[in-house]
C-alpha cells in the first residue's frame, strides 16, 4: 500500500466524523498549547526576575552587619542590626582586596520628609560617590553626591522619581534647588535619578540619597554603616572577592571562627542562582500540569480510535478479505491517530504562541517562546499519537476476518 | 484450479469439539461455475472460508493453482486472497460514503497498482459487471441493492482472480434483482471464463450453476452436473 493511499484513506476516515475528530483534536490542542504557553511564561518570568536582579547592579557584593549582640550574647536582635561595619572597613576593602571596581558605603534609614506642605515617609540612603556606578543609577537632572560633599557633610539630597512625585507633584520640573526637610533639617535638592522600576518588593525609585557622612552625623547619630556595596571587576572573580572580603573583615573584627562573624557577605550571583532555581521549579510545575492535560488528550485519541475500530469492524474484515495484511491495517489506524495528534499539535503550537504573545502584549510578563519548546511539543504530539494509537491499531490488525465480516 | 483432499475442520477441542467438515474432497477446474449447496449447519460456510483462504483446514490439503495454501500464515493467506480470490458477500460490504469507482479500486490499492492503471481496470470490471459510466461517481449508499451487489462483483473481478467466491449473493435481494445478479455471474462465467463458486442454501439459486455440490453434516452428499436453466 502506498503512502499517498494511506493519507487519502486517513483523510476519508477522519472527515467522515468531523465533530468527533475535531473534539479529539481539541484535547491535543489544549495540551500542546498549554505546555507551550506555560513554558514560555515561565521563561519570561525567569528572565524578568533575572533582569531586575541585575538592575540592582552588576557583579555586586553586599556586606551587611550581622545580628546585634555578638559572640557570647544570648539575645539576638536579628541580622543587619549590629553596629559592626565602619567606613574604616569600607576603606580597607577598597585598598586591600584585589579585583574590585568600586566600593560604596550606605547608611540607610526611614524618615518623614516634608517639602512645602507635602510630606512623605521614605527611605533615606546616605551614600558615597561610587554608589551610582555600582547600583546602576543614572541622573536625569542635576548631579549626584560628590566626595567633596561627603567630606564637608553637605546637606544636599538626590531624589528618586517616586519621592519627587510624592513631594513636588507627579512629573514636577525645576525641583533641583528646592528645599526638603528630613528630620526637620533642611536639605537642598541637587539631582533627580532616572526611573529604574521596582524590583520585587522594593521600589527603587522611592528613595532619597544624601551624603553618607551627613546621614551618620545628622540622622543616625553614630558612625556605623548599614551596607557596604562592592563591585567586582568581573563576574568570574565574584567568589574570590567575596572570600577575600570575608577574610579581611574577620581579621579586622578579631573573629577567629567564621561561624561567629558579625557581618554577612551576599553575592549577587548566588541571589540570581536562587531566583533562577525558584522560577525553574515553577516552570516545571506549570509544564507538568500542562503535560497532564496532554496525556488526557492522548487518552482521548485512544478512546476515539478504539470506538472507530469497533465501528469499522466490518470494514476491517472486508479489507482483510480483499488482501490487506496485518501491517496494512495497523499502519492505517496508526496513521489516523498520528494525523489527529499532528493536526492538534500544529494548531496547539499556533495557539500556544498566540497565548504567550498575548501575555507579552498585555504587559504582565514579557514571555519568551523557545524553538526547543515548539520542536519538543511537535515531537511529543507525534509520539502521543503513536503510543495511544498503537493499541487500537494492533487490535484492528489482529481481528479475525471471518468474525469481523459477520460483526453486527 | 482448485484441488481439495480430505479436508476436515474442527472447532474447539476435547468434548466440546465440533467437527464442521469431516473429510471433503473435490476438484474444480478453471472456468467452472459451481454451486455449493446445503442447509445451515452443513458445513458450507466453513468450506467457503477455507476455499476463500480466510481460514485453514484442521487436516487435509488445499491446492490453489498448484500451490498448497492449507498451512499458510495469516499474511501469506492475505497475499493469496489479494491475488487469486474475489469475494462477493451477502451483505455487500462496500465502503459507505465512498464512490463506486473507489470501492472497486480498493483491492488494487492493496495490490500496489499505480493510479492510472487502477482507474482503467476498475472501469473495465464495472462495465463487465453490467454497470454504466454514470454510476462511477455515485456514492455506494446511493445505489439500489442490485446495483450495489454488481459493484461488489466488479470489485471481486478487478484483480483477475482465479476464483470468484460468492456467499449467498442474492440473500439480501428480492428475487427479481437476484435473478439479474445471478445472470451477471453466468455471463461472466460464459463470456470471460471466470471460475465462480456460489454458496447458497436455495435450490433455484444453485440451479444457475453448471455443477452442484451438496453438503450435509460435513460430508459431500452429491456432486453432479447441471444444465443451467431459467427457474422463474
Amino acid at each position: 500500500m502506498k503512502f499517498g493511499d494511506i493519507l487519502q484513506e486517513t483523510y476519508t476516515a477522519l472527515s467522515a466524523n468531523k465533530i468527533r475528530s475535531g473534539l479529539t483534536v481539541l484535547g491535543i490542542v489544549i495540551g500542546i498549547s498549554s505546555v507551550i504557553a506555560m513554558v514560555s511564561i515561565g521563561q519570561g518570568a525567569q528572565s524578568s526576575i533575572q533582569s531586575s536582579i541585575q538592575s540592582l547592579g552588576s557583579n555586586l557584593i553586599e556586606i551587611t552587619p550581622g545580628a546585634q549582640g555578638g559572640p557570647g550574647s544570648q539575645v539576638s536582635s536579628g541580622r543587619g542590626t549590629a553596629r559592626s561595619l565602619t567606613q574604616g572597613d569600607a576603606d580597607a576593602i577598597a585598598s586591600q582586596v584585589t579585583n574590585i571596581a568600586a566600593v560604596a558605603s550606605e547608611v540607610s534609614g526611614r524618615y518623614q520628609i516634608t517639602a512645602r506642605g507635602t510630606n512623605t515617609n521614605t527611605s533615606v540612603d546616605g551614600v558615597t560617590s561610587a554608589y551610582p556606578q555600582i547600583r546602576n543609577i543614572q541622573i536625569a537632572e542635576g548631579s549626584f553626591i560628590t566626595d567633596q560633599e561627603n567630606t564637608s557633610l553637605a546637606k544636599v539630597a538626590v531624589l528618586g522619581p517616586t519621592a519627587r512625585d510624592d513631594l513636588f507633584g507627579v512629573g514636577a520640573v525645576g525641583v533641583v534647588g528646592q528645599i526638603i526637610r528630613i528630620k526637620n533639617l533642611e536639605f537642598t535638592v541637587i539631582g533627580i535619578t532616572v526611573s529604574k522600576g521596582s524590583s520585587g518588593f522594593n521600589n527603587q525609585d522611592d528613595m532619597i540619597y544624601i551624603p553618607a557622612t551627613s546621614a551618620e552625623q545628622y540622622l543616625a547619630g553614630n558612625q556605623y554603616l548599614s551596607t557596604i556595596d562592592v563591585q567586582a571587576t568581573d563576574a568570574s572573580v565574584m567568589t574570590q572577592v567575596q572570600n577575600d572580603i570575608t577574610d579581611l573583615l574577620l581579621t579586622r573584627h578579631n573573629i577567629s571562627n567564621p561561624a561567629q562573624a558579625d557581618f554577612s557577605v551576599l553575592n549577587e550571583s548566588t541571589l540570581l542562582a536562587t531566583a533562577n532555581s525558584i522560577t525553574q521549579t515553577f516552570t516545571i510545575l506549570l509544564a507538568a500540569v500542562a503535560g497532564i492535560s496532554l496525556i488526557v488528550g492522548g487518552i482521548g485519541i485512544m478512546n476515539m480510535m478504539l470506538t472507530t475500530v469497533t465501528e469499522r469492524t466490518r470494514e476491517i474484515g472486508l479489507r482483510k478479505a480483499i488482501g490487506a495484511k496485518q501491517g496494512d491495517i495497523s499502519l492505517q489506524f496508526l496513521t489516523e491517530a498520528v494525523a489527529l495528534t499532528l493536526v492538534g499539535g500544529t494548531i496547539g503550537i499556533i495557539l500556544g504562541v498566540a497565548i504567550s504573545l498575548g501575555v507579552s502584549y498585555s504587559g504582565v510578563i514579557h514571555t519568551t517562546v523557545s524553538w526547543i519548546a515548539i520542536v519538543l511539543a511537535f515531537g511529543v504530539s507525534a509520539i502521543i499519537g503513536i503510543i495511544f494509537g498503537y493499541y487500537p491499531a494492533r487490535r484492528a490488525a489482529s481481528l479475525n476476518p471471518i468474525e469481523a465480516l459477520r460483526y453486527e | 484450479m482448485i484441488e481439495i483432499k480430505d479436508i476436515t475442520k474442527t472447532y474447539g477441542s476435547g468434548e466440546m469439539a465440533l467437527q464442521a467438515l469431516k473429510g471433503v474432497s473435490f476438484t474444480i477446474n478453471d472456468g467452472e461455475f459451481v454451486a455449493i449447496m446445503g442447509p445451515s449447519g452443513s458445513g458450507k460456510s466453513t468450506l467457503m472460508h477455507i476455499l476463500g483462504c480466510l481460514d485453514i483446514p484442521t487436516s487435509g490439503t488445499y491446492f490453489l493453482d498448484g500451490k498448497d495454501v492449507s498451512k499458510m500464515e495469516d499474511d501469506e493467506l492475505a497475499e493469496i486472497r489479494k491475488d487469486k480470490i474475489g469475494f462477493v458477500f451477502q451483505s455487500f460490504n462496500l465502503l459507505p460514503r465512498t464512490t463506486v469507482l473507489r470501492n472497486v479500486m480498493l483491492p488494487l490499492i492493496y495490490a500496489g497498482v499505480d493510479e492510472e492503471n487502477r482507474e482503467e481496470r476498475a472501469s473495465t470490471s464495472l462495465l463487465a459487471a453490467g454497470l454504466t459510466k454514470t454510476h462511477f461517481s455515485h456514492l455506494s449508499n446511493e445505489l439500489s441493492g442490485g446495483q450495489i451487489q454488481r459493484v461488489a462483483i466488479a470489485r471481486a473481478l478487478v484483480n483477475d482472480p482465479s476464483l470468484i467466491l460468492a456467499d449467498e449473493p442474492t440473500g439480501n435481494l428480492d428475487s427479481k434483482t437476484g435473478e439479474i445478479v445471478l445472470s451477471t455471474f453466468q455471463e461472466l462465467n460464459e463470456k470471460q471464463g471466470c471460475t465462480v463458486v456460489l454458496i447458497t442454501h436455495e435450490q433455484h439459486v444453485a440451479a444457475h450453476a453448471r455443477r452442484i455440490i451438496t453438503l450435509r453434516d460435513g460430508v459431500i452428499l452429491s456432486d453432479h452436473r447441471n444444465r443451467p436453466g431459467q427457474t422463474t
